[in-house]
């Protein structure tokens, strides 16, 4: 049985984090897969820092608990490094990505001695240049499937194109943006 | 064809009542099944059901609203959790003593004190001599496919009793994953029409529903509802293999992952069932005879059957998401026991608490369980009753 893929996420409340996780659960059902999304519930609030999670696979998945040992990590915000252990459990045959205007060689020493790989995307610069607004997520999830290499490129881009059309079918004008801010981050992620 | 999809519990559930649409449906929110009567309602807002959706202002008028329809010959239901069925206390009692066959989505949620949102079976099993059927589910599939039978076994006329229909608040509800659906065709033929032999707006036969019982006929009410409630073990599984024959998916009373030749197994009920299906996968590769009984339907308990499935293990471990604070057992425990007990049963039997007020059940809760049970069934260790799992040092 191949193992499936187990992705946690960082962000904080209203970042869309949790939407993120949602949406890449709902691309990798798209072409097949079997999925699990959800978020960490608790006392949530603007701003506080919030965990989600995904397990995605070629085969169906029982186990209903958070993930503790994770294969990649996603920090939607950078300012959490310094409060939250983002790497703890993770494989270091795996990685971690993170949003953040710094450069790898100063974030590096903030990630606790992580041995694993570490790929970092300006999503705000992306999200801006695209959007015109700062939604990160739309970066992140377009990171993370390269990075993790959940699925061929092209076949993300149209399954997320067809989901945005449902998503957005009163906002069609944002579709755009969306699609070229997921184009600019597969370039942008380092 | 099914419908291959993927959805959260409460969205499995909604949908499932978008296929059944029901005559009336009253609500009111309380997290975490709050999207349940928001989606239902939207269903009906969006003209893809035509349910009569009533707002009230408490859960104690949500189930009076139920019942009131139920009893006027609607079919009926509604959706709560936690303090939300605490609210509706004295009418669960009232709503199986009327024999009303009403359904209820739980989405269970641990009673507060402290506070707590997250997921314990301390709302049903409260609930549990209130003379509801409960069954519970593992994942959202279960949830939907148990809702699409939940009205064929309530409203059998050999049962007619409230039907709770739950699952694990955010574990299950709020997890997003594939599921089966079924057409909305066969759903409905499979749920068919509601057709009431009495009902309250028969002006032909008027009747009283709900009138003061005094002494000599208060406890022949309650055998009657005991009779019910024996009756619905037949049609819970005659339902279920007809459910069979629309989804291919088979239910009974209790589901056996690798228990034929276990010698170590624990009974669980809900989402930690398929956690521990993983952590028995991972000790069979070490050739340790490791098994799972899951109890699905816990009203009407299946005493005989489980002793029946257990008799032939060295050691169990009854796994309990609820506190009972008799000291002595929880819920489920105490119940499995007396099984035993009565079918002569001479397995070793340890109780243990577990997931109480959402406290993560991870694959290695479940392995050091049954590293336990390896050592009691060896006699290396006694067995300790009650023990929390996940308990911090």
């Amino acid at each position: 049985m191949k193992k499936n893929i187990e992705i946690r996420w960082h962000g904080r409340g209203g970042q869309g984090a949790k939407t993120a996780a949602l949406l890449l659960a709902d691309v990798a059902f798209n072409t097949g897969m079997h999925v699990q999304g959800f978020p960490e519930y608790g006392p949530e609030r603007m701003g506080a820092p919030i965990t989600a999670y995904n397990r995605i696979g070629d085969s169906p998945i029982r186990v209903h608990s958070n993930i503790y040992n994770p294969d990649y990590v996603v920090v939607v915000d950078e300012t959490l490094l310094h409060s939250v252990d983002v790497t703890k459990g993770l494989s270091k045959d795996g990685a971690i990505v993170i949003n953040t205007t710094k450069e790898k060689d100063e974030i590096i020493p903030l990630l606790n001695g992580y041995e694993g790989k570490v790929y970092i995307i300006d999503a705000r610069k992306v999200s801006m240049a695209t959007l015109g607004k700062y939604f990160p997520n739309s970066p992140m999830l377009a990171a993370i499937v390269k990075v993790a290499h959940i699925m061929d490129e092209e076949v993300f881009l149209s399954q997320m194109e067809a989901s945005y059309q449902h998503k957005f079918a009163k906002k069609p004008e944002v579709i755009e943006g969306n699609m070229n801010a997921l184009k600019m981050a597969f370039e942008e992620v380092k | 064809m099914s419908i291959r999809e993927r959805m959260s519990g409460n969205e499995a559930v909604a949908y499932a009542i978008k296929q059944i649409n029901p005559d009336v449906m009253p609500a009111f929110p309380i997290t975490p099944s709050t999207e349940i009567p928001q989606m239902v309602s939207t269903y009906i807002a969006n003209g893809e059901m035509d349910t009569e959706f009533i707002p009230v202002e408490s859960e104690h008028s949500s189930m009076s609203a139920t019942m009131g329809a139920s009893a006027a010959g609607a079919r009926a239901l509604t959706a709560t959790s936690s303090c939300g069925l605490a609210y509706m206390w004295e009418l669960l009692y009232v709503a199986a003593s009327d024999r009303l066959p009403l359904v209820l989505a739980l989405v269970n949620r641990a009673l507060t004190g402290p506070i707590n949102i997250n997921c314990d079976h301390s709302d049903s099993m409260g609930a549990r001599d209130s003379g509801w059927i409960q069954i519970y589910a593992e994942n959202n599939q279960e949830a939907y496919d148990n809702f699409i039978q939940s009205f064929r076994i309530s409203e059998h006329p050999d049962v007619m009793l409230p039907f709770m229909a739950c699952q694990d608040g955010f574990i299950t509800s709020h997890a997003v994953e594939n599921i089966e659906l079924i057409e909305d065709d066969k759903v409905k033929a499979f749920v068919g029409d509601y057709n009431p032999e009495n009902y309250l707006l028969n002006a032909d036969m008027p009747m009283a529903i709900g009138p003061y019982a005094t002494s000599p006929f208060y406890m022949e009410t309650k055998m009657n509802q005991r009779l019910a409630m024996k009756n619905a073990k037949k049609v819970i599984l005659e339902v279920a293999e007809e459910f069979e024959k629309i989804s291919g998916r088979k239910y009974g009373f209790f589901e056996e992952y690798k228990l034929e030749d276990a010698e170590i197994a624990i009974v669980i009920m809900g989402s930690a069932a398929g956690t521990t299906k993983d952590a028995i996968d991972a000790l069979r590769d070490k050739g340790i005879k490791a098994g799972l009984l899951k109890i699905r339907v816990f009203r009407p308990f299946p005493g005989e059957e489980i002793a029946e499935a257990l008799k032939n293990v060295k050691a169990v471990a009854i796994l309990d998401r609820a506190e009972s604070f008799s000291a002595c057992g929880g819920p489920v425990g105490s119940e499995v026991k007396a099984a035993l007990y009565d079918a002569k049963v001479g397995v070793t039997a340890v109780n243990y608490f577990y997931g109480i007020g959402g406290r993560d059940y991870t694959v290695e809760s479940a392995t050091s369980v049954f590293e336990d049970l390896m050592k009691i069934a060896d006699g290396s260790m006694e067995p300790e009753q009650f023990k929390y799992v996940g308990l911090r040092k």
